[in-house]
C-alpha cells in the first residue's frame, strides 16, 4: 500500500537549530531506496516561488502568488513509499528528518483506483 | 425460545462476540466485513441452539460460521474479489497458515483489536466508543447513549473510524515488545476513560453510570488474562475495583453527591475492595511503579481506612509525590495538596493550592474552586469561602454537583453573615 508522507518543516525554524543536517536527510533519503520502498519523491522550492491557479465555473484563470492552504505549515517535500501499513509508514516518518525541530510529516494512503 | 436456552445463548454471546469478533478481523482485515458475519453467526445461533442445544464449544461454531458467510460472501462480491487476492498474497508473505483446527476453542485475539480500537491515529473521542462497540459487544445505540450523543452522530463516528481503519490500513496486530511500553498507555488511557465517564459523568443528570464502569472492569479483566506480565494493567484494574467499590455510597438517597470525607464505609463493597488491594501488591511488586498503580495504591489506602480521620495521611502524601514525578499534571498537583491539608491542617494545603492558581488547566476545573472554597470554610474565611464555592458552581457539570455545591455555598453565606 502506498502512502505520501508530506513534509511540513516548522514555519519560522532557526536552521541551526532544526535538529538535523544535509547529511541526515541523505542519510534517510538512502535509508529509504536500501529498504525497497520508495516509489517516488521530490524536494520542493522554498515557498516563496509557490503560485496558485484556479479555475472558475466559467473557465476563467485565477493566477496567485503563494501557496493554496492559508496556513503556516509549508509543504517542503514528499515521499511516496510502498508499505504494509500505516504503523510500518508513520516509523518511516518518524526516521524522516523533517518530523523534528518543530516541523511534522503528514502521512496520507494514496488512493488506489481499480484499473482500466 | 424455551429461558434457560436463551439465557445460555445470551451469556456465550458475551462472552465469545469479542474473541469472534477479533478472530474474524484477523483473518479478514475488514472491521465491516467481520461484524456484518459476526452478526449473520450469532443470528444462525440463535435459530440452531435452541432447536439443537448449545454445541460442545460455542465460539468454535460461530467462528466457522462466520468465516464460511465471509468466505460466500467475498466470492459473491466482485469488489471483495481483489481483497481476497491481496489477503491470500499477504498471508502467504507473513508466513504459513494457521493449521484449521475447527474443533479447538476460539483463538483470542482480541489484545490486537485493543490496540487497533486505542490506534492514537485514530481520534481520540473515537477510541472509546469503537472499544465499546468492538470489544464490550455495545450495539451503536448503547455505545451513544454512552457517551449522550445522538445516535446518528455516533453511528457516523463509528463509520468515519472504521473508514479510517481500513483506508489509512491501521494494522490489527500486537506491538513488539519494543514498541509496546509506548502503545499500551493508549489502550490504558479508553479503559479507564470509558470507567472515569462512568464513575463521574462529564455531563448530565446522574452522577455515576454504573453500567459503564463495569463495562470498563470487564474490559480491564480481559486485558489482563492477555497481559498477565504488564503490572500497569494490574494497576488499572485495581484502581477501578478500589473507586468503584465506593459506588454505593457516593450519592445519598436523593441521588446527591456525598463526598469521601462523609460516606458511609459500611456501604462499601469489602469484597472488591480486598481484591483490589490484592492486585495493587502484584502491581507494585517487581519493578518500578507505574502511574496506575501509585493510584491504585492511594486508593486501597483510603479502603482499608476506617475513616478519614485515620487514613493514612502521610503515606497518601508520599504517593502523591511519587505520582507527581511519574504524571506531572496540575490536577495530581491539586490532589496532593488536599491529602497535604489533611495531614498538615487546611492552612497548609491552601498555600499549596494558592500555588497553583495560575495553571490554566485549572481556571476551568470546577474541583479546584471547590477544594479551595473547602479549605477556606475550614480555615473560617466564610466570605472568601463563599466566592470560590460561586466560581466552583459556575463550573459543574452535572447536576448533582451543583445541589451539593449549591448547599455548602448557603452554608458559608450563612456563616459569614453570622461572622
Amino acid at each position: 500500500m502506498k502512502y505520501m508522507l508530506l513534509i511540513h518543516p516548522a514555519p519560522d525554524a532557526d536552521p541551526n537549530d532544526f535538529g538535523c543536517t544535509p547529511a541526515d536527510w541523505m542519510a534517510f533519503d538512502k535509508a529509504v531506496h536500501e529498504a525497497g520502498i520508495f516509489a517516488s519523491g521530490e524536494s520542493l522550492q522554498d515557498l516563496v516561488t509557490a503560485t496558485t491557479v484556479r479555475v472558475s465555473q466559467t473557465g476563467e484563470r485565477t493566477i496567485t502568488d503563494g501557496p493554496f492552504a492559508e496556513t503556516r505549515e509549508l509543504l517542503g517535500g514528499y515521499y511516496v513509499i510502498d508499505v504494509p501499513d500505516l504503523d510500518v509508514a508513520l516509523d518511516w516518518a518518524a526516521r524522516c528528518p523533517g518530523s523534528r525541530g518543530g516541523g511534522g510529516v503528514e502521512v496520507r494512503p494514496v488512493a488506489d483506483y481499480p484499473q482500466g | 425460545m424455551d429461558e434457560r436456552a436463551a439465557g445460555a445463548v445470551e451469556a456465550v454471546f458475551r462472552e465469545e462476540r469479542g474473541r469472534l469478533l477479533a478472530s474474524l478481523v484477523h483473518r479478514f482485515g475488514d472491521l465491516d466485513l467481520a461484524e456484518d458475519v459476526a452478526s449473520e453467526a450469532i443470528e444462525a445461533a440463535l435459530e440452531h441452539w435452541p432447536r439443537r442445544g448449545v454445541p460442545a464449544r460455542p465460539g468454535a461454531w460461530l467462528l466457522t460460521t462466520a468465516r464460511r458467510r465471509a468466505v460466500d460472501r467475498l466470492r459473491r462480491d466482485q469488489a471483495y474479489a481483489a481483497r481476497i487476492a491481496l489477503l491470500q498474497a499477504e498471508a502467504d508473505r507473513a508466513g504459513p497458515a494457521m493449521p484449521p483446527d475447527p474443533d479447538g476453542d476460539l483463538p483470542d485475539e482480541r489484545l490486537s483489536l485493543f490496540f487497533t480500537c486505542a490506534h492514537p491515529a485514530l481520534p481520540a473521542e473515537d477510541r472509546g466508543a469503537l472499544t465499546l462497540r468492538c470489544l464490550a459487544g455495545l450495539a451503536t445505540p448503547e455505545v451513544a447513549r454512552a457517551y449522550l450523543v445522538p445516535v446518528p452522530t455516533m453511528a457516523q463516528r463509528i463509520v468515519r473510524a472504521k473508514k479510517k481503519i481500513r483506508d489509512a490500513r491501521i494494522p490489527f496486530r500486537v506491538p513488539g515488545p519494543d514498541e509496546l511500553p509506548q502503545r499500551l498507555p493508549g489502550v490504558l488511557q479508553v479503559v479507564y476513560s470509558i470507567f472515569t465517564e462512568g464513575y463521574a459523568a462529564s455531563t448530565g443528570p446522574h452522577l455515576q453510570r454504573l453500567d459503564l464502569a463495569e463495562e470498563a472492569i470487564r474490559l480491564a479483566r480481559i486485558l489482563r488474562r492477555l497481559l498477565p506480565a504488564e503490572r500497569e494493567v494490574t494497576g488499572l484494574l485495581a484502581l477501578m475495583l478500589l473507586v468503584h467499590a465506593r459506588r454505593d455510597a457516593r450519592t445519598g438517597p436523593d441521588g446527591g453527591v456525598v463526598l469521601l470525607d462523609d460516606q458511609d464505609r459500611g456501604r462499601w463493597d469489602r469484597a472488591m475492595i480486598e481484591e483490589g488491594r490484592q492486585l495493587v501488591v502484584t502491581a507494585l511488586t517487581g519493578g518500578p511503579p507505574g502511574p496506575y498503580g501509585v493510584q491504585a495504591a492511594i486508593a486501597a489506602l483510603h479502603g482499608e481506612a476506617a475513616d478519614v480521620a485515620t487514613t493514612d495521611w502521610p503515606q497518601v502524601v508520599a504517593l502523591y509525590d511519587v505520582l507527581l514525578v511519574l504524571t506531572p499534571s496540575p490536577v495530581v498537583a491539586l490532589n496532593r495538596a488536599a491529602a497535604v491539608a489533611m495531614r498538615d491542617g487546611p492552612a497548609a494545603g491552601l498555600a499549596l493550592l494558592d500555588e497553583l492558581a495560575d495553571e490554566p488547566r485549572l481556571r476551568a476545573y470546577h474541583p479546584f474552586a471547590a477544594a479551595r472554597a473547602d479549605l477556606l470554610s475550614r480555615l473560617g474565611r466564610f466570605a472568601e469561602a463563599a466566592a470560590a464555592y460561586r466560581q466552583a458552581l459556575d463550573l459543574a457539570g452535572t447536576e448533582p454537583e451543583r445541589a451539593y455545591l449549591r448547599s455548602r455555598l448557603e452554608s458559608a453565606e450563612l456563616s459569614a453573615s453570622d461572622g
